[in-house]
C-alpha cells in the first residue's frame, strides 16, 4: 500500500510538471507583445527593450521555462525558481505572485468550503432517502428536482437568484466583495455564491448517493435485515448506508475537478474576489506566472483530492484493501 | 459462408432491433419524453430559424429604445443595443446545436478509438493510454478551457478541440470498462475464431453492443457541453459578438439585471437551462427506459 501511494505522489510531481509545461508552451503561442501591453503603446523601442532585458523576455523559451523551474539561473544569473518556493512576478498585478496569490486562495477556499459543508450532508440525507424507496413519489421527485438544479448553469442560477433576491425582494447584496460595504455584512455576501454553487453541485451528488442506494437496498443482506424483523429505519441507518456511502464519498473527492470549474464561474458572476476570477483575467492579459500558480495549485488539489479518495475507499472497503 | 452468418447475426440482432424498441419503449417515461420534447423544441427552433425569428437578430431597433421592455412587437423586448431578444434566441439556438453535438461527436470519436484500443490490447497499450487520460482529467478542467480559448483564438474550431481534448479521456474511461467487459463474450471468441481483425471485432462486435450506457451518457454531455459553451461565452472566452451566442448574451446584459431589467439576461439563461434539462431529461429516460431490460 506505501508503495501504491508512493508511487501516486511520484505521479502528482510528473503531472504537475506536464502541466506546467504545457501551460507555458501554449503562452508562447500568444498574441500579445508582454513588453508592450505593460508599458503602454506609447512606450519607444528603448524602453520596451530595457523592460524585455530586466524580465528576460529575449531569452529562448526552453530556458526561460527552465529558469522558472528554477533548474538554471535566469538571464540575471540568479537561480531563483518555483522549485526555490518563487512564484515568479505577476505582469498584469505588477507584484510578485506570492504576495496576492494566498490572499485570492483563501477566499476561494472559503467559498468552496462553505458549499462543501453544506453539499456533503444535504446530498446524504436527499439521497438516502430518496434511494431507500426507489420509485416512491418522494424518489420521483428528489431525482427531478436535482437533475434540474444540476442542468441549469451556474450563471444562470445567479441570475435567477438575483433577480428574486435583489431586484424583487432587495434582502440580500448581489455582489460579493468580500468587505462590509453598502450595509451588507460578509456572512450575508455570501448567501448567494453558495446557494449558487450548492445548487448546481448538489443534485449530482444526490443523484450518486441514491444511485447507491438503490444498489445496496436490493442486495441479499438487507432483505435478511428486513425478514429478521428490523424496523426498516434500522435497515436503512445501520445496514444500508453504511455500504451505500462507499462510492459516493470517493466520488465525491474525484469529482473536486468540476468544483473548480464552478468556483471560478460563481466568482465571475458575484465579483468574488477569489483565485477562479484571478486565473481568468491574468489568462485573458497573458500573465503566465499567475496562471502557472493557480494551475499547479488546481492541479495539486485535484490530485491529492484523487489519492485521497483511493486512501479513503481503502479503508472503508476492506475487499479492496487486502486483494 | 453459412458459417460465418450465425455469430455475425447474433451480434446484429442485438443492434438494431433493441435501439429501435428503446426509442418505441422511450414513451414508456414520462420523464424522457418531456425531455425529448423540449430538445426537438430546440432543434425546430434551430432548423426553422430564418422562419421562426420574428427580426434580423442583429438589426437594432432604436425606434423602441435599447433595453426595451416585453411588448406585443417584441416579445422578450430588445437588449442593451436595441436587437430584438427573441431573434437572438432563436439563431443563437444553431449555435449551441451545431457546437455541442459536433464537440460531443469528436470527443466520442476519439474517446471510443481511446477505449477501444485500450480494452481490447489491455497490457502496455491499456497503461500508457489510460495514464495519458488520467493526466488530462486531473487538469482542471475549465482552467485548460480558458487557457485554450485565450491562447489559441474563440472560435467553434477551437471550441469543438477543446471539449475534445478534455471530455474524450472521461469517453475512454467509459468505452474502456466496457470493453473489457464485453471482449470475453461468446460472439467475440466466435469473431477472433473466424478469423476477423481487431478492428472488425472492436468496431462491429464490441462497440455497437456497448451502446447503451453510451447514448445515455452522450446525451447528458452534449447537454454539459451546451453549458461549457455557455460557461465561455459569459466568461468572455467564447465566439465572438455580434453572433447570438447565449452565454456571450448573458454577459453583455448582466450588469442590467441589477438596474432592474432583468428580461435581457434571464431569457437567455432560460433558454439555454432549458435546452440542457431537456438533454438531462432525456439521458434519464433513456436510462429508466434501458433498465427495465
Amino acid at each position: 500500500m506505501t508503495a501504491f501511494f508512493a508511487k501516486r505522489i511520484g505521479m502528482l510531481f510528473f503531472i504537475m510538471l506536464v502541466v506546467s509545461f504545457l501551460v507555458f508552451l501554449t503562452f508562447e503561442f500568444s498574441p500579445i507583445d508582454l513588453a508592450r501591453s505593460v508599458l503602454g503603446q506609447f512606450a519607444t523601442e528603448a524602453q520596451l527593450a530595457v523592460y524585455r532585458a530586466e524580465h528576460c523576455l529575449e531569452w529562448p523559451f526552453l530556458e526561460r521555462y527552465l529558469a522558472w523551474l528554477g533548474v538554471v539561473p535566469d538571464c540575471k544569473g540568479e537561480i531563483n525558481g518555483i522549485l526555490q518556493g518563487y512564484f515568479g512576478y505577476s505582469y498584469q498585478f505588477r507584484a510578485d505572485v506570492d504576495v496576492f496569490v494566498w490572499d485570492r486562495l483563501g477566499n476561494s477556499a472559503i467559498l468552496a468550503l462553505t458549499a462543501f459543508a453544506i453539499i456533503a450532508p444535504l446530498s446524504i440525507v436527499l439521497g438516502v432517502l430518496a434511494g431507500m424507496r426507489e420509485g416512491s413519489w418522494f424518489d420521483r421527485a428528489i431525482s427531478l428536482f436535482s437533475t434540474i438544479t444540476t442542468s441549469v448553469p451556474e450563471f444562470g442560477t445567479g441570475a435567477i437568484l438575483l433577480t428574486i433576491f435583489v431586484v424583487w425582494l432587495n434582502v440580500l447584496p448581489g455582489t460579493t466583495p468580500l468587505e462590509e460595504s453598502g450595509g451588507w455584512s460578509i456572512a450575508s455576501q455570501l448567501v448567494l455564491p453558495v446557494t449558487t454553487l450548492t445548487a448546481y453541485y448538489l443534485g449530482y451528488l444526490v443523484r450518486m448517493v441514491r444511485a447507491s442506494m438503490v444498489e445496496v437496498m436490493a442486495r441479499p443482506y438487507v432483505r435478511t435485515a428486513i425478514l429478521k424483523g428490523l424496523s426498516f429505519r434500522e435497515v436503512v441507518v445501520k445496514h444500508a448506508m453504511r455500504n451505500a456511502l462507499i462510492t459516493p464519498f470517493t466520488a465525491i473527492l474525484l469529482q473536486l475537478n468540476f468544483l473548480f470549474t464552478s468556483v471560478v464561474v460563481v466568482e465571475a458572476v458575484f465579483g468574488f474576489p477569489g483565485f477562479g476570477r484571478m486565473l481568468v483575467e491574468a489568462a485573458l492579459r497573458s500573465d503566465v506566472s499567475t496562471v502557472e500558480a493557480a494551475s499547479l495549485f488546481a492541479v495539486l488539489v485535484v490530485v491529492t483530492s484523487q489519492i485521497a479518495g483511493d486512501f479513503a475507499y481503502m479503508i472503508l472497503n476492506p475487499r479492496i484493501r487486502f486483494s | 459462408m453459412s458459417a460465418n452468418a450465425i455469430p455475425r447475426q447474433t451480434a446484429r440482432r442485438a443492434v438494431w432491433p433493441g435501439w429501435l424498441a428503446g426509442v418505441q419503449r422511450l414513451g414508456e417515461s414520462p420523464v424522457g419524453m418531456v425531455g425529448a420534447g423540449l430538445v426537438l423544441f430546440w432543434c425546430l427552433a434551430a432548423i426553422f430559424a430564418p422562419w421562426l425569428a420574428p427580426y434580423d437578430p442583429n438589426a437594432n431597433h432604436f425606434d423602441v429604445g435599447p433595453v426595451a421592455p416585453p411588448s406585443a412587437a417584441y416579445w422578450l423586448g430588445t437588449d442593451d443595443q436595441g436587437r430584438d431578444i427573441l431573434s437572438r434566441i432563436i439563431f443563437g439556438s444553431r449555435i449551441v446545436l451545431t457546437i455541442a453535438p459536433l464537440a460531443t461527436l469528436c470527443a466520442y470519436v476519439v474517446g471510443c478509438v481511446i477505449g477501444l484500443l485500450a480494452g481490447y490490447y489491455r497490457g502496455w497499450v491499456d497503461t500508457v493510454l489510460m495514464q495519458v487520460c488520467n493526466i488530462i482529467l486531473s487538469f482542471p478542467v475549465l482552467i485548460l478551457y480558458v487557457i485554450i480559448m485565450v491562447k489559441f483564438g474563440p472560435s467553434a474550431i477551437n471550441i469543438i478541440a477543446a471539449v475534445t481534448f478534455v471530455a474524450s479521456p472521461q469517453v475512454a474511461r467509459l468505452v474502456r470498462s466496457q470493453t473489457l467487459e464485453l471482449r470475453e463474450r461468446e460472439y467475440v471468441a466466435a469473431a477472433k475464431m473466424r478469423g476477423e481483425s481487431a478492428w472488425y471485432i472492436m468496431l462491429i462486435e464490441i462497440l455497437p453492443n456497448a451502446r447503451g450506457p453510451l447514448i445515455v451518457d452522450a446525451c447528458l454531455r452534449t447537454g454539459y457541453t451546451a453549458i461549457t459553451i455557455g460557461t465561455l461565452g459569459f466568461l468572455g472566452v467564447g465566439l465572438r459578438p455580434p453572433d447570438p451566442d447565449w452565454g456571450g448574451m448573458i454577459r453583455d446584459t448582466y450588469g442590467f439585471l441589477l438596474g432592474g431589467d432583468v428580461h435581457m439576461a434571464l431569457a437567455p439563461a432560460f433558454a439555454l437551462s432549458s435546452l440542457v434539462v431537456g438533454f438531462s431529461l432525456l439521458a434519464d429516460g433513456l436510462r429508466e427506459v434501458s433498465m427495465r431490460d
